[in-house]
């Protein structure tokens, strides 16, 4: 058995074979499922319901997938230079250490001023927590896999460490959180008593212009070519430390804006579950969507559908709601795969 | 001083070993892998799914030594879907591993969820128990560190020097080694580069499912969520410290142990002045400290994440 590259790309592959992923990690959910002793059809019908089966549901999805766009972002633009920022959990909360710092009085500005200091700021803090792996990828050659990995569980603990002294609630009672940011630093509502905000708009917002610099820009050029072939790069005379850095810097900032937003537009303040492995999930939205700006947002509103339906058809049927992360990693495992099969074919001999 | 004193005390380096312990079962897991060229970025789930496993079994009522055959299947199954995905079928090593991961955590927290669906405090199984080794165990500190262990720490021992041999002494390592430097030259001699990294990365996978099953068949006695914490990375961190060699690495285990031990003791003295999340971020920092250290001399296997296609040039 071998893998023989294809000569041309057929579009029905190209349609056929994400499909089938899709198919495929729902049939290994309703095996899952039928262990439970529930019907999957039940099931899905239920997760489909609470994702999307009213105004409610759907508003709710859609802000569940604003952070995931951004995190989704953040990785589809390392990957494709072939930096493998797997911290997205890391900057992610560091963006919103940024808002927090920055957003519950320290600064009394009018909103409109305000707001894109923090957004900033997060871009800033995101962007800084990527750039160190970076540097140690660069000048020492230090696998950025395992060093952003790390700085997720240095993160997290220096965010315990901040709520127990410098961002610490003193209304709190005791509970690790941080005081809520001002009403300056409130990101609007979009929809009226829905819980919806701007972030998400800032979200699809930054996902074009991630489109528009790796469609039309020679930093966007840039990347693409290293992550390709970082020796042609080399020999092409593109900078490659220099490339790696720009990415570096734009993929961590985008994460931290994730954290932003779901501060100033959702929470309100920072705690330590802010994000149910926002960082992670946005692996799997930027493989989903075969690491395309675009895609990213229907991959994020596709998974966020996922979790929020998950956690409405568990309340009602007594399901796990874990089956909806189970669902995304067969369905990133699934795509990748099917992904392989559109430009390799198999020979039996 | 008593910081200082604490460095002499027994109980200090047994605690050592028994925290480098589920460290080296991974870390040979690891490994081997990354010896045969694969990264099994799928360490973190499979370990996760090797102590849940163990612990179902022994809480099902199974022998203890039949949980750590459990768990080990258990992390053999996630290392055979792994090795599929990356071998043949020459998936991004990186992003395989990260699913696997996400797979088997997920799938673990299912099934504990499904069997256990409103517990909050998780059952207690009887763990195993010290197994002193007479007249060794007598010898003042050596004795308590390393001779008063449960069996599994004892296994962990005799498994590093398992996978030291099998690398270094037998036809089956050297095709392994190869596969991992030169996996052309696998081909030539008449084997399948295909067949020798998957049932590498099968056997790591058992280990680490292992090393899995040793926190809650060993260290601890019941499973809980996020029980692993970040130890599967650090196993690959200790892979690159070791310079991929087995002795190394258990050494490299074993002193990355006893800075832990030697923290928890610390941060009992200087609580109070210093806040604990410092003394538990130390082992990370300590992680990525010895990556930048060791990467000046790090002799990675040559065609560790080069996927191999027959006939390809």
């Amino acid at each position: 058995m071998r893998l023989e590259p294809r000569a041309d790309l057929p579009i029905v592959l190209l349609v056929l074979y994400p499909t089938l992923a899709v198919f495929v990690s729902l049939l290994i959910a309703a095996l899952l499922v039928l262990l439970s002793g529930a019907s999957p059809f039940a099931v899905f019908y239920l997760v489909a319901k609470g994702a999307a089966g009213s105004t409610f549901a759907f508003l709710e999805t859609l802000t569940r997938a604003t952070p995931l766009i951004f995190t989704g972002l953040a990785a589809a633009v390392a990957f494709r230079a072939k930096l493998w920022n797997i911290g997205g959990e890391a900057q992610f909360y560091m963006g919103a250490v940024a808002t927090v710092a920055l957003g519950t009085g320290a600064l009394s500005l009018p909103a409109p001023a305000l707001l894109p200091l923090l957004m900033l700021a997060a871009i800033i803090a995101g962007a800084l927590t990527l750039l160190g792996p970076t540097f140690l990828k660069i000048r020492f050659g230090v696998d950025e896999v395992v060093t952003t990995l790390l700085l997720n569980f240095i993160v997290i603990l220096f965010v315990s460490l901040l709520l127990d002294g410098p961002l610490k609630d003193p209304l709190g009672l005791g509970w690790p959180q941080s005081p809520r940011v001002v009403s300056e630093a409130q990101l609007p509502k979009l929809v009226q008593g829905k819980r919806l905000h701007l972030g998400f708009l800032m979200a699809v917002t930054a996902a074009l212009f991630i489109w528009v610099i790796n469609a039309r820009t020679t930093t966007g050029y840039e990347m693409r070519a290293v992550g390709y072939n970082v020796k042609a790069a080399r020999f092409a005379g593109i900078p490659i430390d220099l490339v790696m850095v720009k990415t570096a810097l734009l993929s961590g900032g985008l994460a931290g804006l994730a954290g932003m937003s779901e501060v100033a537009g959702l929470k309100g303040n920072l705690t330590l579950d802010l994000s149910p492995g926002f960082g992670y999930a946005g692996i799997v939205v930027a493989m989903l969507a075969l690491l395309h700006p675009l895609g990213v947002i229907a991959a994020a509103i596709f998974v966020a559908g996922i979790f929020v339906g998950a956690d409405a058809m568990s309340r009602s049927a007594g399901v796990p709601s874990y089956i909806a992360q189970v669902m995304v990693a067969t369905a990133l495992l699934c795509m990748v795969t099917a992904v392989m099969f559109t430009r390799y074919r198999l020979r039996w001999r | 001083m008593e910081a200082i004193e604490i460095l002499s005390t027994a109980a200090l380096w047994a605690a050592a070993v028994r925290i480098a312990s589920p460290l080296i079962f991974a870390t040979m897991g690891e490994l081997l892998c990354e010896r045969a060229g694969v990264l099994n970025l799928g360490i973190e789930g499979i370990m996760t799914a090797g102590a849940f496993a163990g612990w179902l079994t022994v809480y099902l009522g199974g022998d203890l030594w039949l949980g750590v055959l459990v768990a080990a299947a258990a992390g053999a199954a996630f290392g055979l879907l792994h090795g599929i995905l990356v071998v043949p079928l020459g998936l991004s090593q990186h992003v395989t591993g990260i699913g696997i991961t996400l797979l088997a955590t997920s799938l673990t927290y299912y099934c504990y969820r499904l069997i256990l669906p409103e517990v909050t405090t998780p059952p207690k199984i009887v763990p195993f128990s010290p197994l002193p080794i007479p007249f060794l165990s007598e010898i003042p500190l050596f004795g308590d560190a390393l001779f008063r262990q449960t069996p599994l720490t004892y296994l962990a021992f005799v498994m590093t020097a398992l996978v030291a041999w099998f690398l270094y002494k037998t036809p089956a390592g050297l095709a392994v080694r190869t596969a991992g430097e030169n996996p052309a030259a696998v081909e030539a001699q008449g084997l399948s580069v295909t067949a020798v990294r998957l049932s590498a990365v099968v056997a790591g996978s058992a280990l680490m499912g292992i090393g899995g099953g040793f926190l809650t068949m060993s260290a601890f006695n019941s499973f809980f969520f996020d029980m692993i914490n970040g130890r599967g990375w650090i196993c690959i961190a200790l892979v690159v410290f070791g310079s991929w060699r087995p002795g190394k690495a258990l050494l490299g285990a074993l002193l990355f142990a006893a800075f832990d031990a030697y923290q928890l003791r610390l941060q009992q003295l200087a609580g109070a002045f210093i806040p604990y999340q410092v003394f538990l971020m130390l082992p990370f920092v300590l992680s990525i400290l010895a990556l930048i250290a060791m990467s000046r001399r790090a002799t990675y296997p040559r065609a560790l994440m080069v996927a191999y296609h027959k006939g390809e040039r």
